[in-house]
């Protein structure tokens, strides 16, 4: 019982300092050579052995130079500016308005706008699509470029170097400055099994119901709950799972990192073309020629659905995008 | 009364460059093609906001107008505001970002693959309008959503030159950015409870009735706090900026060059405007963060200058002497009047005129040294790079405030600032000790750069500096001498800027 | 303060669930914890939001009709939309960095071959040494 209780909190504690428990399957050798000195370079750096060694030094590193202090001295500090940040926000959060009041100071002139003349002034059912893709439609659209970027960035490093890692694919000029640490890094363990029949029998019923539901929640965003975020999220998971089912090369077909990259930055455009031209005739007092529609029909609040049509196709191959790059290492 | 076209250009540069940004991924990558088009694109806006500041004070009174995002008017719809201190911050960012793309351009093709170099375009064409953005907002959630394009930006301009060190540099830079990104969106939750407005104007308003009643005062203070520290990790205030030297010190010379230049200035202006702009001077002072700002300042100028004395590294040493210029600026900022905050404004505009040029020269001295970037071997590299070795000089005299130098300009409207106020003891014998601080790195550098040394130089096989890279760094001088001398109008200019900035 | 703490008990359990996750992200050394921990926060500022923009008795904000072909737009009848417009955008700014923060972590562990940051650092530096080394032995070599 006593040991147990003792096994437990050791695992807790290791958790707590970042130190999971291995892998099970994973090779340690033997038997390190005993004394390597520090700065001799082992034969293979990157084997298990050399980091056995180097974690040895790494302890004994730390004991000489006392960083143990130092991070124990760390942690204490974080703990305590936390509790400190925590007190004072709690103290905070009881001085603030009470919880679901409708005299509170958020529940004023803006909001009455927003919800009584939202409709027939951007001609949308839904009152937060309304807000995000017109009255505060410039936040909306720096949300769309933020999601641009962290996709072209991603790309970037994961997508574009992965081809040096092989050394038939890195280009000659890295190769002769022998900037090519990257044939080191171990291939990712990414195994995709061949004939899973089962997963391709839910997938193929699957798949066009999810991309239905996707495009219902694209299109009907200005009238119930859903938009570009949340269709363009649903439609990544059906290319999600046809890569899985199917294999990456088959969605290479259809979509590959070319289509990914004219997608994004044509439907982004379209969304800056459009709603640049809404800014403009909005703060110069121009007559806008966008019709805005009936509430409540599917050809209404104006530049909305477009828009939502665009954010969608940004979500979707952005969020496939990731996944392929952190699986693949190319879309 | 201003014309139409000078009440649409903060609108059309911020989307010229997003639209800039997002065609660039299209363009073929041959010939450079895609940074020659940012260039030109940055360089026009540079001319679009010349002109806008040319119509807003050209009458002589000093004109500013808000511009509605869309059909809906203040409270309702996202705005953005312009007056001549914005669109001088615009000019000046949109010259040093210029001249750091065009300074490294040849540096930029050693270290960046070319398949990379179309997304470091894409990458500052981002930051280049999420900087114009936060200069031109007027509303507190967008300032939030562009510092987050500027932050994943700024990082990934900090990853694109592949290896080990940037990637680890980057991470840690990311880290520090959302706690800072965290803190930032709990602070503007928090205001928006208190005065239902994300409006800077509108806020501002709600904020001194608040004040008035004395109601709502310490939830007031805690999201003052939580936004100016978040803001503060961002701009790499003293005690947060453990990040900044490893993310400047270790990137290519371009980047290095804007992180430092430009991507603090636009997180320092913001803090200036949630002071001066969403609080109002008045509630500051009630609440006590100027003298705060002003201790951390103080802190900052010192404590930069004796890391930076540490270095061996010339970049990760220029990087240091960042953190102290920072502190120059919260320095002027936690004076807490109308003069403090012109200082700080003028202070952003030298450094980011300086600092630009001091990476730029460093880039290219230790170019010439054969990649090296350790002082001792730059050696008599201004015998191989004069223009270089010209630019770190004017930038260390600037730092150390030379008199005809950029740096003095400041330092001397920080000092003239300073004598209203009742800290001028402090200010004033902290402005000292960072001057003979900074002097204490900068001089050797410069020794050691121009010490004839025979030996070495035969090793030195770099070629000559292009025409780009001498054209730059003579503009880059050209500036650092026009704001040391004829800094007068400047500083009346920003003044004006700041008055009508409310 | 601790009755008004209850009244407000979303926010609070929103705070405190942003200091877990602030302290998750000082405290751990592993990436991806620290990761986790900055989602973490994020999370509870969506909380925060969710409780801010909730009014007693009041609908979600989308139109609903009134029976004779026209729509209800009373204020007194629906929540406030401004803060979910927030946390849309606080999601994708979330998904976003989430995704860089874990694509350089990648890249990080393709090199170091770990995820414990202080251990990289020792990597690091080690692989500086003998960097340095070999650039020292080369400059001997052409020297002599």
């Amino acid at each position: 019982m006593n040991e147990e209780i003792k096994t437990i909190w050791r695992n807790f504690f290791n958790w707590i300092m970042g130190n999971g428990p291995r892998p099970e399957n994973e090779v340690i050798p033997p038997e390190p050579p005993p004394d390597l000195p520090f700065t001799q370079k082992p034969k293979d750096k990157y084997s298990r052995f050399h980091e056995a060694t180097l974690k040895e030094r790494y302890s004994q590193w730390q004991e000489i130079h006392g960083l143990h202090i130092f991070s124990m001295l760390y942690s204490g500090l974080s703990v305590l500016t936390c509790i400190v940040i925590v007190s004072l926000l709690l103290a905070t959060v009881a001085e603030l308005p009470p919880f679901g009041d409708e005299k509170n100071p958020a529940n004023n002139e803006v909001i009455r706008r927003y919800v009584e003349h939202g409709g027939h002034e951007t001609g949308a059912q839904n009152i937060v699509a309304g807000l995000i893709l017109d009255y505060r439609a410039f936040d909306t659209f720096g949300e769309s470029a933020v999601l641009f970027t962290a996709a072209v960035s991603v790309l970037m490093i994961l997508g574009i170097s992965r081809r040096n890692i092989f050394p038939d694919k890195a280009s000659p000029k890295a190769a002769q400055t022998g900037e090519n640490y990257l044939l080191r890094a171990p291939p990712r363990l990414h195994v995709f099994k061949e004939d899973d029949a089962i997963l391709r029998a839910v997938a193929s019923l699957s798949i066009p119901a999810i991309i239905l539901l996707g495009c219902v929640v694209v299109i009907n965003g200005h009238l119930t709950p859903g938009g570009g975020f949340s269709g363009g999220a649903i439609l990544s998971t059906a290319l999600i799972l046809c890569a899985n089912a199917y294999g990456f090369e088959r969605v290479h077909k259809f979509f590959n990192e070319k289509t990914f990259i004219v997608s994004s930055s044509t439907a982004l455009m379209i969304y800056a073309l459009s709603k640049g031209y809404s800014f403009f005739t909005g703060a110069n007092h121009f007559h806008s020629i966008i019709p805005k529609g009936t509430i409540g029909n599917i050809l209404s609040g104006g530049l909305i659905l477009p828009l939502n049509i665009c954010v969608g196709l940004i979500v979707a191959g952005t969020l496939y995008g990731f996944y392929a790059l952190f699986s693949e290492g190319e879309i | 009364m201003i014309n139409l076209f000078a009440y649409n250009i903060p609108f059309i540069s911020i989307f010229l460059l997003m639209i800039s940004a997002v065609i660039t991924p299209l363009i073929p990558d041959k010939n450079r093609i895609p940074e020659k088009l940012s260039c030109f694109v940055i360089g026009f806006i540079a001319v679009l906001s010349a002109y806008l500041l040319y119509v807003l004070t050209a009458s002589g009174q000093t004109l500013s107008f808000n511009f509605p995002m869309g059909h809906f008017p203040a409270p309702w719809g996202n705005e953005l505001r312009a007056g001549p201190l914005e669109a001088i911050l615009a000019l000046v960012f949109c010259i040093a970002m210029l001249l750091s793309l065009l300074g490294n351009f040849s540096s930029t093709e050693e270290d960046i693959a070319p398949k990379r170099r179309n997304i470091f375009c894409v990458l500052v064409n981002l930051l280049t309008a999420s900087l114009l953005a936060l200069t031109y907002t007027n509303d507190l959630f967008t300032a939030y959503v562009f510092i987050e394009i500027n932050t994943i930006a700024a990082c990934a301009i900090v990853a694109v030159k592949e290896g080990p060190e940037t990637t680890r540099a980057a991470l840690r830079y990311l880290v520090m950015s959302l706690v800072g990104s965290g803190l930032v969106m709990i602070a503007i939750c928090l205001l928006y409870d208190l005065t239902g407005h994300l409006l800077m104007q509108n806020m501002h308003r709600a904020i001194l009735v608040l004040v008035s009643t004395k109601s709502y005062l310490m939830p007031l203070t805690v999201s003052l706090a939580l936004i100016t520290t978040g803001l503060a990790i961002k701009s790499a205030l003293y005690p947060f900026a453990s990040w900044l030297p490893d993310a400047h010190g270790s990137s290519t010379n371009a980047s290095s060059a804007i992180l430092s230049g430009l991507v603090l200035k636009g997180h320092i202006f913001t803090i200036i405007k949630i002071f001066y702009r969403v609080f109002g001077l008045e509630v500051i002072h009630l609440l006590r963060m100027d003298t705060a700002i002003f201790i951390l300042g103080l802190t900052a100028m010192i404590m930069g200058s004796v890391h930076a004395l540490r270095q061996v590294n010339v970049k990760r040493m220029i990087a240091w002497s960042s953190v102290a210029q920072v502190g120059y600026i919260f320095l002027g900022v936690g004076l807490n009047t109308t003069a403090g905050i012109a200082a700080a404004c003028l202070h952003i505009i030298v450094h980011a005129c300086v600092k630009p040029m001091l990476f730029t020269a460093a880039g290219g001295l230790s170019n010439a040294a054969g990649h090296k970037k350790g002082l001792h071997a730059l050696m008599g590299t201004f015998y191989v790079n004069h223009w270089a070795g010209l630019g770190l000089a004017a930038g260390a005299f600037s730092m150390m405030g030379i008199p005809g130098f950029a740096g003095f300009a400041s330092k001397l409207s920080l000092t003239l600032a300073s004598f209203d106020s009742p800290v001028i003891v402090w200010s004033l014998s902290a402005l000292a000790a960072s001057s003979v601080l900074n002097a204490l790195y900068y001089v050797p550098a410069v020794i050691v750069v121009l010490t004839h040394n025979k030996d070495a130089h035969k090793n030195f096989t770099a070629p000559a500096p292009t025409r780009l890279y001498k054209i730059s760094m003579a503009i880059f001088i050209a500036l650092n001498f026009y704001l040391g001398l004829f800094c007068v109008p400047l500083l009346r200019l920003i003044t004006r800027g700041v008055n009508v900035s409310l | 303060m601790l009755e008004k703490l209850l009244l407000n008990h979303y926010e609070a359990a929103a705070v405190i669930l942003s200091g877990i996750g602030l302290t998750n992200l000082l405290l751990q050394r592993n990436l991806i914890k620290k990761i986790i921990g900055l989602n973490i926060m994020d999370t509870a500022v969506y909380l925060f939001l969710a409780a801010k923009g909730y009014v007693e008795g009041r609908a979600a904000p989308i139109l609903i009709e009134n029976g004779s072909g026209g729509w209800l737009t009373s204020s007194s009848l629906y929540v406030n939309p401004v803060p979910a417009g927030l946390v849309l955008t606080g999601i994708v700014v979330s998904v976003s960095v989430t995704a860089f923060a874990l694509a350089l972590t990648l890249k990080l562990y393709e090199h170091y071959g770990t995820l414990n940051i202080d251990e990289a650092l020792l990597k690091m530096t080690h692989e500086q040494e003998v960097l340095e080394e070999k650039i020292t032995k080369a400059e001997e070599e052409v020297l002599a």
